[in-house]
């Protein structure tokens, strides 16, 4: 499956944008993941062309943020803080009760696709501690608490 | 030849490094700027042919004026230095209490995750690691954690990986992308997880990949074929020439007793930089198959082994009073050639040289050689390339024109469009796009900068090869440019020069000949009728043909002179002796003279070489270029034929009788082979 032409043309764009194919090697990638949720060998191929970049050089871009995803993820990424903050919060019964009704330890993914678990350190969310980041937009959630992951999961928390 | 304008000279900045006063280009890094005091610095990562990467900080220094921390001297320009506040030079200190404490810690950190398994390790001997640790690190360290480990790399035949030694310097990554332009290599990760990967596992397959053996400063990248053979300190290393193309690339021949154990490159600023390609490399097997140890003669249709008297006489019997033709092959000597003219041309017989049948013009330098030499090409601005296929012809070549490429320069070809790793301007592939550039006078461009043209021999063995040798030359007269005449035979420009033509060329020498001294005469059948006497090192096409046939050194067996495709003389020392019975080629012609009456007037090479250069004076000009100067009046082109122009190597890794006999090069052919027509499938 090949990039849609508009998300080609945007990658083209930022290619002027940010003056130069190596730096909008990353804008690129970040783009391929909000449109597919993660970044297969085919797009990075099809990007890496379409810059006028080797495609080891993308690999090396993409393999060194971990946030950048190159194996398939679930519908929704949740990015579970384990900093300070949320942990003197309480973060690891959170932590436990997502895993417990999830099914799904740091890295894996429901079996319905529809959930990807992954920890992060400090999502800069220390106010709303324990804290996550849930989604392609990247929607902030918290304070949560081990009895309600409503704010985090919506209707399949119960 | 190129005029370039000078460039202005920079203004020097007066440095002090270690209390020494220095003057220095501010453009240089404090590393060159140190290695211009005398003063050495540890490196990794750094190298002078690669781009600057800072990442492994083995270079640190102190910089008083700079910021109040260790700098990495590779990656800090002279100009980025600031004097004092009353106008005091900056100064630079590479061994102060600071920089001791600073290469002890870089050095504490790369040996975390190294596995210090020196003693199982090829590159013990010879590792930078090794010899840094020993002079600036420290005898302990505080790491208690477990190391890491890494999953090895498949790279192909050529490379072994082991990659848990890899301390991320990206040397490799850095050269086949920038050099070998054939970006298959890559840093992936990041910290801890840091690794080289070739993408989704690729094997590479650049022709020059073997050089990131020598790069690799530690134990990561080794070579495969030489794997657990040999120490560096059990080696006798002798200095030679590549005779695999006509690039003459200074090569470094390591021997343990008899055998060839491994070939390595030198620097040679002015034609290989420091690469080579991996022909060169690996093709020592070849001289260890298919070897003539022993005089052969036929008899009955058989060949049968012989005694050198018994050989030599049947030989001299052949030759006396007959018409001799004496052919000159891809991979002989200057000694040999001249020695051979000598002997057939004694005996009212005639000398070849030019059997792929290119339109070489006899005497005439300006001709054969051309006008440019290779730092001529990397010093232009616009390149044109007529019937070559440089990444095949010349590897390292290849490698420069890329480098000119890097540099801004633009390059044009007429010819077989292939992939050369750097972007060009396919003009046309036939002869009709040649005679347009002639017709309007070559470009613009290329008559106000400085312009190179290069004809392959591919351009020069067609019927027409004079005219499009003539079109060429009328080209770089017209717009200025230097001239190239790129070889693929080692031999032929030592040949030439020792005046091995003959009217009509290879067909004319032929003509009624009654008796064909074949030395080293591999790559062309010669037809039936004539006796034929093969002198040379394997048992290739030209032996099978043979009635006599005399063993002779290879190249690494003998000293000798070659001269390389920019009419660059050059001497390859004696590595070996030639196995068995064979013989010097000299030696064995100089023998046959005496047994035919006709004794050359010398009794060793001294003699021999004071004989050639009294009638060619410049092949004393060892590792010079001697000017060409074009003829007043440059030759009409004649009538250009049809179509398009050929290349002249069909496979790269077979171009000669010891790469024949090489099981490695008969293995990289066939992956080449299966590659390609991996690619032309995916194309349908």
């Amino acid at each position: 499956m090949s990039l849609a032409p508009d998300l080609r043309a945007a990658i083209e764009a930022a290619k002027h944008h940010h003056g130069g194919p190596r730096p909008a090697m990353l804008e690129a990638l970040r783009m391929i993941q909000q449109d597919h949720g993660w970044v297969s060998d085919a797009h990075l191929e099809e990007a890496a062309a379409l810059l006028g970049v080797t495609t080891a050089e993308m690999e090396d871009v993409a393999t060194f943020y971990s946030l950048i995803f190159r194996r398939p993820v679930g519908e929704k990424v949740i990015l579970l803080c384990d900093g300070a903050s949320c942990w003197l919060n309480g973060g690891d019964a959170v932590r436990d009760a997502v895993m417990a009704r999830l099914g799904i330890g740091f890295g894996e993914t429901t079996a319905d696709g529809k959930y990807t678990l992954v920890n992060i350190c400090c999502v800069g969310g220390c106010d709303h501690a324990p804290a996550a980041v849930i989604g392609r937009d990247r929607k902030l959630v918290g304070p949560l608490t081990a009895d309600d992951l409503e704010g985090l999961l919506g209707e399949d928390a119960r | 030849m190129s005029d370039a304008p000078d460039a202005p000279k920079p203004e020097l900045r007066t440095i002090v490094i270690d209390g020494q006063e220095i003057e220095v280009d501010p453009a240089m890094t404090l590393i060159q700027a140190c290695e211009q005091a005398g003063i050495e610095i540890p490196r990794f990562c750094y190298h002078e042919r690669l781009s600057i990467a800072g990442n492994c900080r083995m270079c640190l220094v102190e910089v008083v004026g700079g910021p109040p921390k260790p700098a990495a001297s590779c990656a800090m320009q002279v100009r980025d230095l600031r004097g004092g506040r009353n106008g005091e030079p900056p100064e630079v200190k590479t061994n102060s209490p600071m920089v001791k404490k600073a290469r002890e810690g870089v050095m504490e950190f790369l040996l975390i995750n190294h596995p210090l398994d020196c003693p199982i390790c090829d590159q013990g001997g010879e590792c930078d690691l090794q010899d840094q640790a020993m002079a600036y690190g420290v005898d302990f360290s505080r790491y208690r954690e477990p190391k890491r480990a890494v999953e090895d790399l498949d790279l192909g035949p050529l490379v072994e990986t082991h990659m848990t030694r890899c301390i991320s310097c990206t040397r490799c990554v850095r050269f086949i992308t920038e050099v070998a332009g054939m970006p298959e290599l890559g840093q992936t990760g990041r910290g801890e997880d840091a690794e080289i990967t070739s993408y989704l596992g690729k094997t590479l397959d650049s022709n020059m990949q073997g050089n990131i053996i020598d790069l690799c400063p530690v134990g990561a990248l080794v070579s495969k074929p030489y794997a657990f053979t040999a120490r560096p300190w059990e080696l006798t290393k002798t200095e030679s020439i590549d005779v695999m193309d006509a690039m003459g690339a200074s090569i470094r021949v390591d021997t343990k007793g008899r055998e060839v154990m491994r070939i390595l490159p030198r620097n040679h600023d002015g034609v290989n930089e420091e690469w080579i390609s991996d022909k060169t490399r690996f093709v020592w097997d070849g001289l260890r198959r298919q070897r003539l140890d022993r005089p052969y003669i036929r008899e009955n249709g058989r060949l049968r082994p012989a005694s050198w008297p018994e050989a030599l006489g049947a030989a001299a019997q052949a030759m006396q009073g007959r018409r001799v033709a004496g052919l000159v092959g891809d991979l002989a000597n200057v000694e040999a050639a001249w020695s051979l003219k000598s002997l057939a041309e004694g005996l009212g017989g005639t000398a070849e040289c030019r059997l792929d049948g290119a339109a070489l013009p006899a005497g005439d330098r300006a001709g054969y050689v051309g006008t440019a030499s290779i730092d001529d090409v990397s010093a232009a601005r616009r390149i044109l390339l007529i019937g070559t296929d440089p990444r095949a012809e010349a590897p390292v070549l290849n490698s420069r024109i890329r480098g000119a490429w890097l540099a801004g320069a633009e390059v044009s070809l007429i010819g077989r469009p292939v992939d050369l790793t750097y972007d060009y301007e396919h003009v046309g592939a036939d002869r009709a796009a040649l005679r347009r550039v002639l017709d309007a006078g070559g470009t613009e461009a290329m008559r106000e900068e400085p312009s190179v043209v290069i004809v392959g021999q591919g351009a020069l063995t067609g019927e027409d090869g004079a005219a499009v040798l003539a079109a060429a030359r009328r080209i770089a007269a017209q717009t200025g440019s230097g001239l190239m005449v790129l070889h693929t035979a080692a031999g032929r420009v030592g040949a030439m020069d020792a005046g091995c033509t003959s009217e009509g060329g290879l067909a004319g020498a032929l003509d009624g000949a009654e008796t064909v001294y074949a030395l080293g005469v591999d790559e062309i059948d010669i037809p039936p009728g004539p006796f034929v006497i093969y002198q040379g090192s394997h048992g290739d096409r030209g032996a099978h043909r043979a009635d006599v046939i005399l063993p002779g050194a290879a190249w690494t067996e003998e000293q000798a002179l070659f001269v390389n495709t920019e009419g660059r003389p050059q001497l390859a020392l004696r590595a070996g002796f030639p196995p068995g019975e064979a013989k010097e080629n000299w030696a064995i012609l100089r023998a046959l003279s005496a047994e035919s009456g006709r004794t050359l007037p010398w009794d060793s090479l001294a003699e021999l070489r004071r004989n050639l250069v009294e009638t060619v004076p410049f092949l004393a000009m060892v590792d010079q270029v001697p000017e060409n100067a074009p003829p007043e009046d440059l030759p009409e082109p004649g009538s250009l034929g049809e179509g398009a122009f050929g290349t002249a190597i069909g496979d790269f890794y077979l171009t000669n009788p010891v790469a024949r006999a090489s099981e490695l090069m008969a293995e990289l052919s066939a992956l080449a082979k299966a590659r390609a027509s991996g690619a032309a499938m995916a194309a349908e």
